[in-house]
């Protein structure tokens, strides 16, 4: 039976930035979803704000909206556009809440809209903590003794009749922010008051604490006429009291026995079937490890993190089935694409096992709390598949890009034993690195397990892997060991040096597939990881279907953090498929599962494996291809360059002498005295001492930073001495390889320009401007294309030295150059012959598809011949102003005062005729609610307050209440501007916080000298505001930019949208 | 070399097949060369359920899941008293198991039970050769069988697993009773898992095990009003002593209700035939559909062996397919109150998503 005739035409909603929560994984979902629509001969509307998305690519969808998601403007494009349906289950949570939203208001029944995927009263009974107890009571499924409360004292009442500790769970809010566990009164208040706060409803959970029981979670899937299947289990690592999303989790579940396992499926099969869900659902629950007692914790009726999980760890295209499920297709109707023979209403059987690992941000974030609970901190994870537990661990651990090859972390190691000891109790991410080092020092399991509640089986694995090292230390290599050790995931670097000696018959991986059926059934689009064993099925598959294309692998980026986030998935992808439309035959390595380019179908072959130079080197072995590309996977394949090189593999593109003259200072430096560029002032220091003798030579403020890096990790601009002692200590505490540079800082114009280059032409798509000034990193500013600001004469210098600097760095392909314009003069800071975060949205908006072009350019073709002209790209008609989202309210003890430190987890973009309709639009879909009257408290730097009273005006002359601290308040009545002046933190029991607690500020301009350390009371302040939710501007400029938008005219109700492939 | 553990030293075990390949393992459990039919199952857990389950009687298993012996041996869990499996082979088996219930690791279970096992050798290339080449019969040898492949080979093809049923059916007649007064059902036992008594006495039925060979007569003299077929393992069409006393039950409308090699039994008796799948289906993944409304199930299956669609009677039709191979996996009796199903809805190891169809035997039983 086909699918309903009466969906010929569908608005899909995705999922907006990317933050703490809800990452890549939609837009693998999305861009599944619309492929699977657009199959059907379904005509897709796409809104979604992220312009970083392949989703909202020209040829994913037919109308494609980057546009704000509010209710106002998704009403507008359904007037617009009239979608017969809207499918809301395939947007993570944003995208079911809006489409909730817009089913209870009545607004789709009113315009004839069906809502395709779920319906309203299914997502109450999952979402809404009481109907959801009630719902599992009323099927017999247990759940765990909860109460919902809207105020502290209920919640403390509550927890007294059922005894601390209690887990506190906001209603409506992403990756459980504002949650966590209470062991004590006092900690009760706090999180029961800050989950109030943020739960868009006021409403939390308390729940009684089971932390330790064990975690399992089951995808299932069910279509219209009740077929219903289970995709995977999972088993967390960590018991419960750890969030799924900072779990590492084994797939499928491997400690149950086959009466505990179906006990938990038929559950899960039971709660799909009550809830009626038509797609995807992901149940998650909790075991307690010695019965048979267990509780429904939480139920997810839609497409999620997990399901992407569970696609890419059994090959089970889950969003795509949900899709077909949606438009009306039973499981049994629809085939498994990847046997390309079976149908879908199966169970995948897997023949391997998976371990993913989360990625998270700590290593940026050196201030945050890293401890882990029920609150998700995690920007990304790595999947790693093998034949064993310990196989598929040692691989997630070193794809996880941690600086290790082995489960022996130096800051751990460095511990003493009773330290170590002390750690084990202690959850954060270091975890599993403690517990190992625990393990070989002689902590026994038990004790651990007592501790932790991790079950034995995890731990007995962890033991094997440190019996191994001691073996490979201790004994000869003998054979025998070194084939245990490789199979247990060590790589022959890590073996050569704990046994220190040479491998001289090295074993190499063979590769094996994954394919739904465990062999059952032959594959047609299998993907392969590496293992040892006999049978090398890549090989095989290779030779059997020969084709006589050249073969060229993608590096892809790995896991999702901040600095390298989903742009460069977008370049990996968009690579592969220039790639493949020139005839190459296309192999993608990567090992991120939330990513279009682990999809089955994105590459000829996918081998999800790590992104090390060993492990790339094993597949160039087996493929031996015509080239490799590494340009568009950000620095994770960029380092790949030089040991690739040195194997003798060939670098299409950009070779990697030229990414080290551009890194390497000195031979920059006399590159850029060739050329006649001028840079910033700088010295390159390798102590504490030469740093401040540098920086006093320059003047302060100066540009702190170790070389080779990516986001501004450990990035400063340094006021005094003071500050880079502090910074210095931080940055040499890691070993470091790469001196430290020391620059002048100049607050002037940033400016940003991505570029190709064939060698001797260039195509610079447009020119970028900042609208903060140097000093925030480019991730964290709010971009503007077309710059605004520059006269001719600087457009003309800056094309030129775009031009040279290319040309001269033998640039093939991309390459991203920052450029600061200071008293009318142009410096260049930064040249990164790659690409770049703001490749996806320019490409976007110029309508110059810079990928697929370098990607050509990269294999042989001019610039001249591809259509797009050369030089400067004549700006359309349209302003783009892309503005930063960030997650600090997951990350506590963030400061959140922007600087050269990147911060933000992802971007939306507004696109509109003029400059500002573009900003309101883009601030709009950051999340600003852009509200136009109400208080506004400015306290800030003496350095800035030459420039604050510009701002003040604006907010003053809107009806604002200015309120501002001493300083910036005498500042301000000078000036003439009325303000109330309140006491700083530290001055007076009433002071600012008061005001942020009595509602009476609606927006923060607060900048500080020093930051970060978050004790310091304008951090305090500033993590209040994110409590509170109220809007933080830490520039001056920044603020300017807000007061110029709210004073436009502009509101949801009429600002234009625009369909971006009519630009 | 070394076992998982790193301390003990396993012997060296080889596995010959048909088709002359050897695959070179480890040895584990008993030491004992033996050959068999190889087959592999998908079922990722229930290992315990498959070593005890009668119906692999005369076959090495193999299973395509790679980590096997994770929660230990926990005896509740059996499904029969004894493992009647030939050979067990994994990629690698858990020397450390968990689980609240484990009682003792693998290995030492299959020494006790005196079954040979092999690991460490690739079974995903052994799954594949046996899909791509049919069931074929092996030797697990601690010999390198390279020395004689000839004559090993030869032994080899002569094997076929003959007396299945006459080896793993009760002895004597037993009985489950309720302390009331109930619903008597008798199940003939071919080789029938436990759940298959259990899964009808929680139901409120006494339950009558009664051995293969039990005469139709004697079958009626305990008056039963329900008959179930158990599974068992073994080609079906070899059971010929069997046939014409099912025919007899048949027609005496009582309602019958047979799984697995009970379903192909009862349809032999009623005029049908047999035929060998190329690799069987085993696993806990295999989607059945009801062509009667187009549910689909996913069932726990174990057979080697199927009933041809074509060679049905006209009063029995195949109301369950298969949703991959179309192969025939329930048929209904216009007869008799009689249906059976080729899979597992007593599931052990494997999905209840179709224990339903004990209620529905059941209701039959009741209204009669």
């Amino acid at each position: 039976m086909p699918k309903n005739k009466d969906i010929q035409k569908v608005l899909v909603i995705g999922s907006g930035p990317i933050v703490i929560g809800q990452a890549a994984e939609f837009d693998y979902a999305g861009t599944q979803a619309c492929k699977a629509l657009k199959e059907d001969g379904i005509e897709v509307v796409l809104v979604n704000s992220n312009p970083a998305t392949i989703m909202t690519d020209k040829h994913v969808a037919d109308k494609i909206y980057i546009e704000p998601l509010s209710l106002e403007v998704i009403k507008r494009i359904i007037l617009l556009e009239k979608p017969d349906s809207i499918l809301s289950t395939l947007g993570g949570q944003t995208g079911l809440t809006l489409s909730m939203q817009l089913a209870k208001e009545g607004f789709l029944e009113k315009n004839n809209v069906r809502l395709l995927g779920a319906n309203p009263e299914t997502i109450d009974k999952a979402e809404d903590r009481q109907l959801f107890k009630d719902t599992m009571e009323s099927i017999n499924q247990p759940c765990i003794p909860s109460k919902v409360v809207t105020t502290v004292e209920d919640a403390l009442s509550f927890a007294d009749e059922i005894g601390l500790p209690v887990i506190i769970r906001p209603a409506f809010t992403l990756g459980g922010s504002g949650g966590g566990i209470a062991e004590t009164v006092e900690e009760l208040k706090t999180i029961a008051h800050g989950g109030i706060m943020q739960s868009p409803i006021h409403q939390i959970l308390v729940e009684k604490c089971i932390s330790g029981w064990k975690e399992i979670e089951f995808e299932v899937m069910r279509d219209k006429n009740g077929n219903v299947i289970t995709v995977c289990s999972m088993e967390n690592f960590d018991p419960v009291g750890v969030h799924t999303g900072d779990s590492i989790v084994i797939a499928p579940a491997v400690t149950l026995s086959d009466k505990e396992y179906q006990m938990l499926r038929s559950a899960a099969l039971k709660i799909i079937d009550t809830l009626k869900v038509e797609g995807g659902c992901n149940c998650q629950f909790a075991l307690h490890p010695n019965s048979f007692d267990y509780a429904v914790i939480e139920v997810n009726p839609r497409v999620s993190r997990s399901s992407a999980l569970a696609s890419k760890a059994t090959g089970y295209p889950i969003a795509k089935v949900a899709t077909k499920i949606a438009i009306g297709y039973t499981l049994d109707e629809i085939t498994n694409a990847v046997t390309g023979k079976t149908s879908a209403c199966f169970e995948p059987a897997l023949d391997y096992v998976v371990v993913k690992m989360p990625k998270w941000p700590f290593d940026k974030f050196v201030y945050a709390e890293r401890k882990i609970g029920t609150q998700m901190k995690a920007t990304g994870e790595v999947m790693a598949i093998g034949q064993t537990f310990e196989e598929a661990l040692m691989k997630a651990v070193r794809g996880a890009e941690l600086g290790v090859t082995d489960l022996n972390m130096p800051s751990v190691a460095e511990l003493s034993d009773k330290e170590v000891e002390k750690a084990i109790s202690r959850c954060d991410d270091r975890r599993l690195f403690v517990l190992y080092a625990a393990v070989k020092r002689g902590v026994s399991l038990q004790e651990i397990h007592d501790i932790t509640k991790i079950d034995l089986w995890f731990l007995n694995k962890l033991k094997n892997i440190a019996q191994m090292e001691q073996e490979l230390k201790d004994d000869l290599l003998k054979q025998e060991l070194y084939l245990e050790a490789r199979r247990m995931g060590f790589l022959n670097s890590t073996i050569e040096k704990l046994a220190r000696q040479k491998i001289t018959e090295p074993i190499y991986p063979v590769y094996k597939m994954v394919d739904t059926c465990a062999a059952e059934f032959s594959a047609e689009t299998p993907y392969f990881y590496a293992s040892f064993d006999e049978e090398n099925e890549a090989a095989e598959f290779i030779h059997y279907n020969k084709l006589p294309n050249k073969r060229v692998i993608v590096f892809g980026s790995g896991p999702i953090r901040i600095g390298q986030g989903i742009e460069f998935d977008y370049a990996s992808v968009h690579c592969v498929w220039a790639l493949k439309k020139k005839g190459f035959e296309v192999i993608i390595v990567n090992n991120n599962p939330e990513t279009v380019s682990t999809d089955f179908d994105t590459a000829d072959r996918l081998y999800f494996e790590p992104l090390t130079t060993e492990d790339a080197l094993n597949i160039c072995r087996i493929e031996r291809p015509y080239g490799v590309v590494v340009a568009f996977g950000g620095q994770t394949a960029i380092k790949l360059a030089k040991s690739l090189e040195r194997a003798g593999v060939r670098i299409m593109g950009t070779q990697n002498d030229s990414i080290d003259l551009a890194e390497d200072r000195e031979r920059f430096d006399d590159l850029l005295e060739r050329l006649d560029i001028t840079k910033p002032r700088g010295y390159t220091v390798f102590s504490k001492a030469k740093a401040i003798a540098a920086a006093n030579n320059l003047g302060y403020p100066v540009l702190v930073r170790p070389s080779y890096v990516l986001g501004g990790q450990n990035m400063i601009i340094a006021h005094e001495d003071a500050d880079i002692n502090e910074y210095m200590d931080i940055i040499l505490s890691h070993e470091i390889e790469n001196p430290v540079l020391i620059d002048k800082y100049l607050g002037g114009i940033e400016i940003e320009v991505d570029a190709i280059c064939d060698g001797e032409d260039i195509l610079i798509p447009g020119i970028m401007e900042h609208v903060e000034r140097a000093g925030i990193h480019s991730g964290d500013s709010i971009a503007v294309y077309p710059a605004r600001n520059l006269s001719q004469r600087i457009i003309d210098v800056v094309v030129d030295y775009t031009k040279s600097l290319a040309i001269s760095l033998h640039t093939v392909g991309l390459v991203n150059i920052q450029y600061v314009v200071y008293q009318n003069k142009v410096f260049v800071i930064e040249v990164n012959p790659r690409s770049s975060r703001t490749i996806p949205y320019i490409s976007k908006v110029t309508n110059i598809p810079m990928i697929d072009l370098a990607t050509r350019v990269m294999t042989g073709e001019r610039l001249k011949d591809l259509g797009y002209g050369t030089g400067l790209h004549r700006p359309g008609n349209y302003i783009a102003v892309k503005v930063p989202v960030f997650s600090f309210e997951k990350l506590h003890d963030v400061d959140t005062h922007l600087g050269p430190e990147m911060k933000s987890t992802g971007e939306v973009l507004g696109v509109a005729p003029n400059f500002h309709e573009a900003l309101y639009k883009g601030l709009l879909a950051a999340g600003y609610k852009m509200k136009k009257d109400g208080g506004v408290l400015i306290t800030v730097r003496d350095t800035d307050k030459p420039e604050i009273a510009d701002v003040a005006k604006k907010f003053s002359a809107m009806g604002f209440t200015l309120y501002a601290t001493k300083g910036t308040s005498k500042v301000l009545t000078d000036a003439g501007i009325a303000n109330i002046c309140v006491e700083k933190i530290d001055e007076g029991a009433y002071n600012c916080l008061s005001l942020l607690a009595e509602n009476k500020v609606d927006y923060i301009i607060t900048t500080s000298k020093k930051g970060r350390i978050p004790t310091r009371s304008s951090v305090i302040l500033r993590r209040k505001a994110v409590e509170l939710a109220i809007p933080c501007l830490t520039s001056i400029d920044t603020a300017m930019a807000m007061a110029d938008s709210l004073r436009s005219k502009y509101t949801p109700e009429n600002v234009s949208l625009v369909d971006i492939n009519t630009l | 070399m070394a076992c998982p553990d790193g301390k003990a030293v396993f012997m060296q075990a080889y596995l010959l097949l048909e088709n002359g390949a050897v695959f070179s393992g480890l040895s584990f459990g008993a030491v004992r060369e033996q050959i068999a039919e190889i087959v592999f199952t998908t079922q990722l857990t229930g290992y315990l359920e498959t070593l005890t389950d009668p119906s692999y009687y005369g076959q090495a298993v193999v299973q395509t899941f790679p980590l096997i012996g994770n929660y230990g041996v926990i005896p509740a869990d059996f499904e029969s008293k004894s493992c009647r499996l030939s050979a067990y082979i994994v990629r690698s088996w858990c020397d450390a198991p968990s689980n609240f219930r484990c009682e003792q690791d693998l290995d030492t279970f299959l020494k006790n039970a005196d079954i040979p096992g092999l690991y460490r050798i690739d079974t995903r290339a052994l799954t594949k050769m046996i899909r791509s080449h049919g069931t074929m019969n092996g030797l697990l040898t601690y010999t390198d069988p390279a020395t004689n492949q000839e004559a090993l080979l030869k032994k080899l093809k002569a094997y076929s697993v003959k007396n299945a049923v006459a080896s793993v059916t009760c002895e004597q007649v037993s009985e489950y009773k309720h302390a009331q007064a109930c619903k008597k059902v008798v199940l003939y036992d071919f080789g029938a898992k436990e759940n298959i008594a259990r899964s009808l006495y929680q139901r409120g039925v006494d339950v009558i095990r009664v051995p293969a060979y039990t005469k139709a007569e004697e079958v009626l003299s305990l008056r039963p009003d329900g008959i179930m077929l158990s599974n068992g393992p073994g080609d079906p069409a070899e059971n010929t002593d069997i046939f014409p006393e099912l025919k007899k039950l048949l027609d005496a409308k009582i309602p019958m209700f047979g799984i697995c090699l009970g379903h192909q039994l009862l349809a032999l008796a009623a005029g049908a035939a047999s035929y060998k799948l190329k690799f069987g289906h085993r696993g806990a993944n295999q989607p059945v559909k009801d062509v009667t409304t187009n549910r689909v199930y996913i069932t726990s299956q174990n057979h080697g062996y199927a009933i041809d669609e074509k060679s049905l009677p006209d009063f029995a039709k195949a109301f369950m397919v298969n949703a991959n191979d179309n192969s025939v996996e329930g048929i209904t009796y216009d007869c008799s109150p009689a249906f059976s199903v080729q899979f597992h809805p007593e599931a052990c190891a494997g999905p209840l998503d179709t224990e339903f169809l004990f209620n529905r035997f059941l209701d039959k039983v009741n209204h009669q």
